[in-house]
């Protein structure tokens, strides 16, 4: 698509690297021949592919040699993007994401996948600063979301989405994000609240203090009653204000007659602050501001804890894992143009290739394929769909391509409704905080009987006593500590995760992990580096190396499987067609005329049944090229272990998990893995089926089984699996169907993983263990009276506190490898 | 203590404003991205990007 700068070859500095040493800008090993070099920062340094190289030129030209300096992981490989950008600078699509600003500039919201650390924003931003036209970008690194502001005479969206491709993130165009605004809208009130809380609170206690110390060394009454004025003042908008949610929450379970905990709040809340305002005016008893405003607040901030944990579960990952491609191939005659998702109309007819997922609900039309309907039925095998049959959009086309007439597009869609349906959920708390709310409800319920006992027991020994003694039971076993305990606890823990390298996408998940005594590692691309590179070629005689090589590169051109990256680099001379990819198998497709396959010897052996191993083939290693006469080529394949693989089996182990070995692969190339990272339970030549039996079978047996893997093969595995976790660099596909993802490309993160939510479990015991006993020993306490209201709201804030500096506890989980094993199997 | 007449208005003035101006914070997007601007204080520095970057936009609209 794109040239990247003239190229130079270095002859003189080849000597010092051999392949298998990291490319200085993607990290992967350099592949066999002469290494490739680029001067950045005026030294030569090497390059894997001609991609990185031009990237790294591009960045050392541009002056932003810094990139290297400050990043903390390699680069993103700068993929062939077969896409072509211009779709986005059709008016329908552009209108989604694009508008246009006063004074002649025009603002596109883009969201960028790929991004590793602030130093990536960094560099898209300059890069897209020196495209003529752009006048500002901003990207947000933890989002990947960003506007770029931009002169439409100068450039367009094509060109600022080709420039960021070209550097090897993927762009996407981020729509309107209706979604995304009022999450921030709700972001954005909940901050304002916790302020007025917050500032209110801090003047109130001054105020407060002035009284107390009044009250004991003496104070002119005038000034007692102007501080009680101004404490009313004040205490009011942070009552009504930031307190609205309470009294909102508690209408709403009034209504529905769940009491939650909203209830004795804004009971508290309302009681105290009325008494107060009857109590200043008319300068009589005591006012309780304080109490209000302090309990006020700190159920803000923990309200606002929570809410950042929801946000933050339908973060990027998650958005991405479930939206509908944002363009379409559209079949027109003869005519195959790629056009904007907004464009299609009912009866239009798309084109969705392998590996594609469906822009829309539609009824097949040509074709026959396996397709992935995970992400809406939940069911992970693949369907098979041929003519006549209907397809939903955001399911994915696995096996071959298909044409697809529109039935419904855009919110009519099937995943629109779905979509919306998970957004309610989302709007909910997750499991773990639903288990802690039933629990408080029926705290809620026993609480306010408790309080009206107690209201009624002092009114009838001493009714002056009955106002502050029931203020002080309400607010001493305000079940927020309870509330807290759990919330706060995952927002830590997910956030810990991230930092160090592992997201997690469902809210069950850390919950899961936790409960896990089985990992099973899938091979190619989870344990290796699944860049296998072809090592020897043998060929059936008359047909060279070359040839063999050209055959299985066009077949191997079509599948996404890690295999096929081994083929990328070889010039095809024929072109195949009719391309079938069989999961765990291999690929079919037509070369000149010729049926051909690629893959698992058994698959090529289904083409001439009954037939030996030719005298050429050195065994059954490695894949086999065949056609209908019989095994034509094969090709060893190296993979090499991950560096960290052994030593992170060692410690998953010391940390009692059962470790076993499921790939497809032959069972020499298993074994003699296994044997070398000290795995003893391996399963060779599985099938995606098979694997699923695996699991199912070791579930019946009681375990709780943690499924690790990368690529589409393991899609419906993951999916099945008690927890699943997908590495960051594997295909799409399997990330949308885990649970987390490891974002860098290396194990450690697991074994973080299991030690943080292990963690996280205990404290999570802890802090309910805590509150609970909390508030069962100040009951008794508050009801005898032996508790003023101000020491019941500052009994429940530091106790809500305490469960909130607990839950940080989870941060001080070790992220580096080094003796992580023994610090958590507390 | 009739001064406190005074201070405590003033503080309560103090009190708004600041509420204002962290509504005004909050309304600029202030709190969005609390961790890339610490980066970028280490990163931006005086050199501008290249003019051939711009070159090559060009040459690439032009294939």
């Amino acid at each position: 698509m794109q040239s990247g700068p003239d190229n130079h070859e270095p002859g003189a500095t080849g000597t010092r690297y051999s392949p298998g040493d990291p490319c200085f800008h993607c990290g992967e090993p350099l592949p066999a021949g002469p290494p490739l070099f680029a001067a950045v920062s005026g030294v030569e340094q090497p390059m894997c592919c001609r991609g990185c190289r031009a990237v790294a030129q591009l960045i050392s030209d541009a002056s932003l040699e810094e990139f290297y300096r400050f990043r903390d992981q390699p680069g993103p490989r700068p993929e062939e993007l077969e896409d072509s950008w211009t779709v986005y600078d059709r008016e329908q699509l552009r209108a989604t994401f694009v508008v246009s600003l006063p004074g002649g500039l025009d603002e596109a919201s883009i969201l960028v996948e790929g991004l590793r650390c602030a130093a990536c924003s960094w560099l898209i931003e300059r890069t897209l600063l020196g495209l003529s036209g752009v006048h500002s970008a901003e990207i947000n690194p933890s989002t990947g979301r960003g506007l770029v502001r931009f002169d439409p005479a100068l450039t367009s969206p094509a060109g600022i989405f080709a420039s960021i491709a070209w550097l090897g993130y993927r762009p996407h165009s981020a729509g309107s994000g209706d979604w995304e605004k009022a999450q921030r809208r709700e972001r954005h009130q909940a901050l304002r609240r916790l302020a007025v809380a917050g500032l209110g609170m801090m003047q109130v206690m001054t105020f407060a203090v002035s009284l107390y110390a009044g009250a004991f060394q003496g104070m002119d009454p005038w000034i007692r009653e102007f501080l009680r004025l101004v404490s009313l003042l004040v205490a009011t908008p942070v009552a009504f204000y930031a307190g609205a949610p309470f009294f909102k929450g508690a209408l709403r379970d009034l209504r529905s007659r769940r009491p939650g905990m909203d209830v004795p709040v804004s009971l508290a809340i309302a009681v105290a602050y009325l008494a107060s305002v009857w109590n200043s005016l008319s300068g009589s008893g005591e006012v309780y501001f304080d109490s209000v405003t302090m309990f006020v607040f700190f159920l803000s901030l923990g309200r606002y804890l929570e809410m950042m944990a929801r946000h933050r579960a339908g973060d990027t990952a998650d958005a991405l894992a479930r939206t509908v491609p944002q363009t379409a191939l559209r079949v027109s005659g003869e005519v195959t143009e790629r056009i904007g998702v907004n464009e299609l109309r009912i009866g239009d007819i798309v084109l969705v290739r392998p590996g594609d997922s469906f822009p829309c609900d539609g009824i097949v039309i040509q074709g026959n394929s396996g397709v992935d309907e995970s992400l809406i039925s939940g069911e992970s095998t693949l369907r098979t769909r041929g003519v006549q049959d209907p397809v939903l959009g955001g399911s994915n086309n696995v096996t071959d391509p298909l044409r697809v007439q529109v039935s419904a597009v855009g919110q009519n869609t099937v995943i629109a409704g779905i979509t919306r349906l998970l957004e309610r959920a989302q709007a909910e708390r997750p499991q773990l905080a639903r288990l802690a709310n039933t629990v408080a409800a029926w705290f809620v319920v026993t609480v306010l009987v408790v309080a009206g006992l107690v209201a009624a027991f002092w009114f009838l020994r001493a009714p002056e006593l009955a106002l502050p003694i029931t203020l002080s039971v309400l607010v001493i076993t305000c079940p927020c500590a309870l509330s807290l305990a759990t919330p706060t606890v995952l927002t830590a823990a997910t956030s810990h995760l991230a930092r160090n390298g592992v997201l997690v996408t469902r809210s069950h998940s850390v919950e899961v992990m936790a409960q896990c005594n089985r990992v099973i590692f899938d091979k190619t691309g989870t344990l290796t580096h699944g860049l296998p590179r072809i090592g020897q070629v043998h060929t059936r005689p008359g047909l060279d190396r070359e040839q063999a090589l050209s055959l299985a590169a066009a077949l191997e051109h079509e599948s996404a499987h890690p295999i096929a990256s081994a083929f990328e680099n070889i010039v095809i001379k024929h072109p195949a067609s009719d391309v079938r990819i069989i999961t765990g198998r291999g690929v079919q497709g037509q070369v000149n005329g010729d049926t051909l396959r690629i893959g698992h010897p058994d698959f090529i052996a289904e083409l001439h049944p009954g037939q030996t191993l030719p005298e050429w083939m050195p065994g059954d290693e490695g894949i086999v090229l065949g056609d209908a006469s019989g095994p034509m080529a094969s090709f060893a394949m190296h993979d090499k272990a991950r560096p960290e693989a052994s030593q992170l089996i060692q410690a998953l182990r010391a940390i009692g998990m059962e470790i076993e070995l499921a790939t497809g692969d032959r069972p020499s190339a298993a074994d003699s893995l296994a044997r070398e990272l000290g795995i003893t339970q391996v399963h060779a030549n599985m099938t995606p089926e098979a694997k699923l039996e695996l699991l199912r079978l070791r579930q019946q047996q009681g375990d709780r089984v943690m499924m690790v893997g990368d690529g589409i093969n393991d899609a419906p595995v993951l999916a099945g699996a008690d927890v699943s976790v997908a590495l960051g660099s594997g295909a799409a596909l399997a990330q949308s169907t885990a649970d987390s993802i490891l974002l860098a490309d290396n194990l450690w993160p697991l074994l973080l993983a299991m030690n943080t939510v292990r963690r996280t479990m205990t404290i999570i015991r802890q802090n309910l263990a805590w509150a609970i006993s909390y508030n069962l020993a100040a009951l008794p306490l508050a009801a005898a009276g032996l508790v003023q209201p101000w020491m019941a709201a500052l009994g429940m804030s530091a106790s809500s506190l305490l469960v909130v500096l607990n839950a940080l506890r989870i941060s001080r989980v070790p992220s580096q490898p080094n003796g992580q094993a023994r610090e958590s199997a507390e | 203590m009739s001064i406190l007449l005074i201070l405590i208005p003033l503080s309560l003035v103090l009190l708004v404003i600041g509420i204002a101006a962290f509504f005004w914070a909050v309304r600029n997007d202030q709190f969005e991205d609390l961790e890339s601007p610490a980066w970028k204080i280490l990163l931006d520095d005086d050199t501008r990007p290249n003019p051939e970057l711009s070159a090559m936009d060009e040459d690439r609209k032009r294939k």
